[in-house]
This record gives structure tokens, sequence and C-alpha cells, in this order.
């Protein structure tokens, strides 16, 4: 009897009872189920949700793979600099290394783990109560949260935010497909709320910075939006910053990667395109208000936002979280918006929002989180309008007949 | 005059095994079936007791609902049983038929001279109303209303879809016939669509509106072709009919019988010689499923297109409605990793490693296997890619599925029928019934607003 067979008898002797859902879970991986068209249409397309959350995670991986290596490199190339040595990066001089890779997988992978263990033990629990298939929406939260947050952050406060984002953010809402919120960006938001001084400053980005404070060998790790917004010079320059030799939440760094993704992910029809573009052109527009406002020297340079409206306008796409949160994050179809015409607005006030509350926001420069959080909530709210446009059209043709 | 349709969203599903332009005599079917379920919201009232004798064309029953709409025999014979089911629901009148083919005739009406009410009467009394269905609710038009217009698709976009200019060829009489009479039963048009090209069996029809649709399916929907020409307001009503239908109708005109004749098209990638068949309503599917041969045991059997047929076993029947036959594996198989590997031999309406797009032209072999799980709705985009309505579907499924009455009227409910969702359901990623969302909401709306 092949393993086919097998896990089928067992499924059939799971059939109706309560583990059933558990059961299935894992069997859909190995295998995708038997199940035949029972009403309507006699045959399928091939897409499931699996596979459309799978080609997300595919579009991660070489983010996260950065991620690692750029953990590691971080680290040493912060305690060279604080011993007064400067570093050149070079991708496979010093970046693609043994010792970056083991130390990024050290502190990286940690990350993952809990992200993935815990939250599908509540899906899992949850999916069993309720009684329901398990839902594949972990599948790509799993993955963003430990992208989206400092290499440095403890495990149990993630496992703690995991579990408030999953039960607070999605399942009270129903489960996946009704949630209002990101679920990635609910878990980042109360990692942000509840323990502030492990998500920002100048000690959380670099592995390590936090430990080594107050000792001899202390170090820190400043974001370039941090340099920015305390009207500090940055060290980095371009090609660090696009290709991303630079400071940040594990995934956020690689630009260059984040593009590849978001190419990727356009193509395949997964992530609408609609939004990308629309959140990059919100994104440039903001930035070049305060780039014009500067250049018309409304804005002193004494001034405390100086730092950051005088960033020019591409440089906002490439620096933070923007990027990575425009591909991975703001093109959630569930919390998105959900009509094509509503996700041209959805995406451009995202990106234009996101470049205001980085600039306003002097106690934790990164905005694109809370803008995302926030065109959540307005999402349900721009649909209304666009699909009341259709009822109007559709009200006016009753009354041009009856006329 | 002709006007052009053309749409831009759909998708083509091309599938292995269209019939071949051959027509062959279906060996001669035992016994006929009617079943009620195939008429929507219709509750029979048989007028025979079992083992009475009936003619071909002689009313078996009548819907209690309204009791001038009346439902014939397509053959003469015993009528030897009525199945019931669950709550004694009538589900099948099945006739053995004796092959005298005695018919129940009515005398000629020449449809230039009759007017309106002889039509109407006509059509009601010989059977030919259920024929007639309505927008909205996709029924069996209520016989006291007067359509905006008519509409009738001579164009079948739909997957392995039969060839109304091969199976309808040589009824042009017919079919001239029932629009003449039809017309007179609309203060509108009767707007009729085709397909580019073609010296087709419509161009030369009167009475008649002709548009062209060119697209993909589905353009030959007439849900889409009316949303196109003349979208259906709230308190409107219109009225569809299909080709093979119309031919029905007009022969009765012409020569006063029932003629209960298809020729129907046998396809599927299970069918080993695909073509067409002469065969009637309600035929055993086996006289012509094993005359085309059958490859392999585990297949599904479907009367009607795959998008919208109905299952039926080997010693089923072929719906009132169909004009196809068709039979695909079926696919309950387990799949190695089906859901993260590359795909070639499916189709797809993504690009998720999937490679369908890459082939346009080619034919798939596609089986029943819903290729994933029922999941909550999650993606977004993809549906609005293949309804080329002015509608709003997610929104309008949604709606159905909260059973909210004045979102439902407001999204355009009116307009729609379960068969203009069939392509939305194909490409659900959450594999949700769509169709049967749909008409769930379309009968919620018939009972409370009517």
């Amino acid at each position: 009897m092949g393993l086919k067979e097998k896990l089928h008898s067992i499924k059939e002797d799971f059939k109706g009872k309560k583990m059933a859902p558990a059961f299935n879970a894992l069997h859909t991986f190995l295998y995708t189920p038997n199940e035949t068209t029972h009403s309507g249409g006699h045959i399928r397309a091939v897409d499931d949700l699996k596979r459309t959350m799978n080609t997300v995670i595919i579009a991660l991986l070489p983010v996260l793979v950065w991620g690692i290596f750029n953990a590691g490199y971080q680290h040493y190339a912060a305690i060279d600099a604080a011993q007064g040595v400067i570093r050149e990066a070079s991708l496979f001089g010093n970046f693609f290394t043994w010792d970056n890779f083991i130390m990024g997988a050290w502190t990286v992978l940690p990350l993952v783990i809990v992200s993935y263990g815990v939250g599908l033990a509540v899906e899992f629990v949850f999916a069993v109560i309720k009684g329901h298939e398990v839902e594949e929406g972990y599948l790509v939260t799993g993955m963003l949260v430990p992208l989206i947050v400092p290499v440095d952050i403890p495990l149990w406060m993630l496992a703690v935010a995991v579990v408030f984002g999953v039960v607070i953010g999605k399942e009270v809402f129903g489960g996946t497909g009704m949630n209002i919120l990101n679920p990635a960006l609910t878990i980042r938001a109360f990692l942000f709320f509840a323990y502030p001084t492990w998500m920002s400053g100048d000690k959380v980005w670099v592995h390590g910075a936090k430990a080594a404070a107050g000792t001899p060998d202390a170090f820190s790790g400043e974001t370039i939006l941090g340099s920015y917004a305390q009207n500090n010079s940055v060290v980095y320059d371009f090609a660090d910053k696009f290709f991303g030799f630079i400071p940040g939440s594990v995934g956020e760094t690689s630009t260059f990667l984040i593009i590849i993704g978001g190419l990727f992910l356009m193509f395949t029809k997964i992530a609408s395109w609609r939004i990308i573009l629309s959140a990059v052109v919100g994104a440039a527009v903001m930035g070049l208000i305060f780039n014009g406002v500067v250049d018309q020297g409304w804005i002193g340079e004494g001034s405390k936002f100086y730092g950051l409206m005088s960033t020019p306008f591409w440089e906002h796409l490439i620096i933070g979280g923007i990027a990575f949160g425009i591909v991975y994050m703001a093109t959630d179809p569930v919390s998105g918006a959900q009509t094509n015409t509503g996700k041209y607005w959805y995406g451009f006030l995202i990106g234009f929002f996101s470049i205001m509350i980085r600039v306003f926001n002097p106690a934790y420069p990164e905005g694109v989180f809370l803008a995302i959080l926030l065109m959540n909530v307005f999402a349900p709210t721009i649909d209304h309008y666009v699909v009341q446009a259709n009822v109007k059209q559709r009200m006016k043709r009753l009354k041009l007949k009856t006329a | 005059m002709s006007k052009d349709i053309k749409i831009k969203k759909g998708l083509d599903i091309k599938l292995v095994g269209a019939a071949e332009k051959t027509i062959a005599d279906a060996p001669k079917s035992r016994t006929y079936v009617i079943k009620p379920s195939d008429f929507h919201l219709v509750t029979p009232k048989v007028l025979f007791k079992e083992g009475a004798a009936v003619k071909a064309g002689e009313p078996l029953f009548y819907s209690k609902q309204d009791e001038r709409i009346k439902f014939v025999s397509p053959v003469s014979g015993t009528l030897t049983e009525i199945r019931r089911g669950a709550k004694r629901v009538i589900t099948h009148l099945v006739i053995e038929a004796d092959g005298t083919e005695t018919t129940h005739e009515f005398s000629k009406l020449d449809v230039n001279s009759a007017d309106a009410e002889a039509i109407k009467e006509r059509m009601l009394e010989a059977g030919l109303w259920p024929f007639i269905k309505q927008r909205p609710y996709d029924i069996i038009a209520a016989v006291d209303t007067t359509p905006e217009a008519i509409f009738v698709s001579g164009h079948n976009s739909s997957p392995l879809a039969p060839d109304y200019n091969f199976s309808l060829k040589g009824k042009e009489a017919a079919l001239q016939a029932a629009v003449t009479a039809l017309a007179k039963l609309t203060p509108g048009k009767i707007h009729l669509s085709v397909a580019k090209s073609s010296d087709s069996v419509f161009n030369s029809l009167s009475d008649v509106e002709l548009h062209t649709v060119t697209g993909p399916h589905p353009s030959g929907n007439v849900g889409t072709q009316i949303n196109k020409i003349q979208p259906v307001n709230k308190g409107e009503t219109v009225w569809t009919v299909t080709p093979e239908n119309l031919a029905i109708i007009g022969e009765l005109f012409l020569t006063g019988k029932f003629n209960a004749e298809r020729v129907i098209s046998v396809s599927g990638s299970s069918v080993k010689k695909p073509q067409y068949y002469k065969t009637k309503i309600g035929a055993e599917v086996s006289t012509f499923a094993y005359s085309a041969g059958i490859n392999g045991d585990n297949v599904r059997m479907i009367s009607g297109n795959v998008l919208t047929g109905d299952q039926v076993n080997a010693d089923g029947h072929l719906g009132y409605y169909h004009n196809e036959f068709v039979v695909i594996p079926e696919g309950d198989d387990y799949e190695f990793f089906g859901w993260n590997k590359p795909v070639f031999n499916k189709i797809s309406s993504s690009r998720a490693l999937t490679f369908s797009w890459l082939f346009p032209n080619k034919k798939y072999d596609l089986d029943t296997n819903t290729n994933g799980e029922h999941r909550a709705f999650v993606v977004t985009g993809n549906y609005e890619e293949v309804f080329p309505m002015d509608i709003y579907p997610l929104q309008l499924l949604k709606a159905c599925m909260v059973e909210d009455l004045d979102a439902m009227e407001a999204l355009g409910m009116y307009e729609v029928a379960p068969e203009d969702f069939a392509l939305t359901e194909f490409v659900c990623v959450s594999k949700q019934p769509h169709q049967a969302i749909i008409r769930k909401g379309l009968d919620l709306m018939h009972e409370e607003i009517g």
C-alpha cells in the first residue's frame, strides 16, 4: 500500500471527527484532495488558495535569504565600525559569507519558526473548534512577520504578538477572508505599541546592539530614516540603500530584491499591479510636495522636519519599509480595496500617507505600516463609493427609461 | 441592421474532444424521462395516472403556479412511472415509448396573420411555453407579462459548444416562423446575436435585430448580450429563447406537431468518437453515449455543457433544455504536491507557476477535480477579468450570501442568471459554488419581491 492509499484510509477514519481539519491540513500539503465538483460547473481552474499563498512565499524567499545574510553582515559591520574600521560592502567579499549566514540564521530562523509555530497552532485550534478546514491565510502572514520586525525582538514577545494578531486581528472577525486589518501588520502594531523600546531607536536594528549597550564594546546601528529624522548625515551610498547593505527590519532592506519579488507577483497576477503602481505614484507625489516645500524655503534647515523633507522623493521609495510594505502588505486582497477602481485610490493614499507619516512622525520615522493599517480601515469606504457609482448608474438608467 | 458587440473580458476554455461535424441517428430510446426539476420553481400537477397512454405532444402535467403552462410528452407511449423523491416531490415522469409516433396534432397557424393572443394561446396549449425563459430570475416566463424585448443567442461560446449552423441546418423556415410569431408578443424587438463570419442559418431571418458578437466566452451567453444591448431594469422583464427551441416552436406553427427532435453534440475527452446525434428530448443518454463509445469507467456524464449542465448516470436521460452531452474523466484522485508544482496540463487564469497563458490555443483534457478545497473569499480582481457585464460580481455574490435583498437589487440581480457566473466559478480560487449562490439569491428575491 503506497503512501497515497495509506493517507486516504486515515482520512476516511478521521471523517466527521473533531480532528479532521487538523489532519486534512497536513494531508493537503502532500496531496491536493480527491474532491470533485458537485454543483454548478463540472470543471475548475487549477488555482487554489494554497497555490496563491505559495506564490507569495516564493516571492518572499529571496528577501528572507538576503535578510539572513544582512543580519550577520550588519552585526559584524557595526562591531567593526565601533572599533573605527569602515567596511566597504562587497557582495561576495564580505556579504555572502559563512559567518554572516551562521549569525543571521541563528537570529532570523527562530523568528520564522516562532511565527509559524505559534500562528499555525492558533489557526489549527480555531479550525478544530469551529469545524472548518484550516485556511491558508497564515502561510503568508507567518512569513511576513519575521521580515518586518527588528532582528533582536525577544521570541516571547513575538509569540504574544502573533497570538494577539491572529486572534484579535483575524479570528474574531470570522477567520481568513473576513479580517479588516492586515494580520501581519496587526502583529507589528501590537509589538510597536506594547514594546516600543524593542521596536525603535538606534539599538534594535543590529543584532547584539541592545545587549552590548553600556558595555565597552557598545555599538549601534541606526536606520537611514533614523539618521534623516535627526538631521544627521547618512553614511550609506545609493548602491547600499538600493541593494540593501543597510540596517533595518529583517526583510525590508533590499529594495532591489523587493522590486524583483513585486514584478514576479504582478506577472503571476497574484498581487494587484493597480495597488503597487498607484502606491508608488502616491509616495512620489507626497515626496515631491515636500521637496517643493523645501525648495520654496518654507522650511529652514533648523526645522526638525528638514532632514526627511529634503530627502529626494525617489530616495524615499528605496529607504525604510515602504517598498516592502507596498509590494507585500498593501496588496493583501482581503484587507485592501476589492474593486479595481478602488485599488487605484487605496494604493495612492497608502503611498501618500506613508511619506506624510514618515516625515511628520518624529518619534518613529516609518509610516508605511501605519498608512496601510489606516487605509485597511478605509478600504471598505473606498469600495462603497466605487460600488455606489455603479448602483447610481443603474438607477439613472431606470429613470431615463421611465421619464 | 447589424450591430457589433465586442467582449474583451472572458475566458475561452478549450477542451479536447470537440464533436466532429457528422450526424448519426441515435439508437431508439426505450424510455423517455421528463424531470420537473428541469423547470425551476415549477410544481407539477400530473394529468394522468400511471399506466395511461399518452401521445407525443400531449400535455403530461401543468404548473401548479399557473395552470395555463403545460408540459408535453416528447413521444407517444405509456406513462409507466411517476417517481417521487423526498417529501413526495415528483422527480421523474417515465414514458415507455411505443414507437408509433402518434402525435397530438394542432391545426396549423399562419404566424403572419395570427394575432398575439392566438399565438400565445397556441404556445400555451401545445406545451411550447416552457421554452420561453425570462429575466429577472431565469425561470419560465410569466404568461401575462409583456417583455421589453426578446433575446436569442445564436452564438454558443461555451466549451465544446455545438455549432448551431450545423445542428439547425434546414430549420430556417421553422426559425423564421418562430421569430415572426414571437415578435408579436413584445412591443420591443427580437435581438438575435450571431458570431462574426459565417453564412449562418440566422443571417437570412427577418423580424429580428441582428447583432454580431466577438470575443471570448461568455460572449455567447444571452445574459452578456442583454447587458450590452438593453440591460434589464427594475420592474422590467425580458424573455430569452434558445435557437434549438425556437426551431421546435416554429415547427409547431408550421406543421401543427410538437417535434421533440434534437440534434445534440456528444463530446468530451472521454468520448471515443465525438460527433452529433439525432435524438429526442428526454431520451436515455446510453443510446448515444455507447454508440459514440466511452473511454474508461470512471467518467462523469453531463447533460448540458461542462459549465452549467447536470450530472447524469449511465441510465439517466437528456435534460429538457439540453442540446449537448459531454463525458469527461472523474477527478477523484489525489495529486502529489499538486498545489505547488508547475502545471502545464490544466487551465489557469493566473500565471502562478501555471503555464496555460503560454499556450493560448492548446486544448486541455480537464477532469472534475476541484483542484483545491472550499475556502472563504480571499482573492479579488480575478472574477472581473472573466466577467464582462457591468456588474460587480464579488459584491453581488456576497450580497446573495448574506441575503441582503436591497443590495442584491441595487447591484443588478435582475440582470443575471446562474450561468453568467459559470466562469467566475471556474476561476474561483476559493472554490465557492457561485452558480448555486446566485440561484439561491434569485429564488429568495422571487419569493420576497415576486
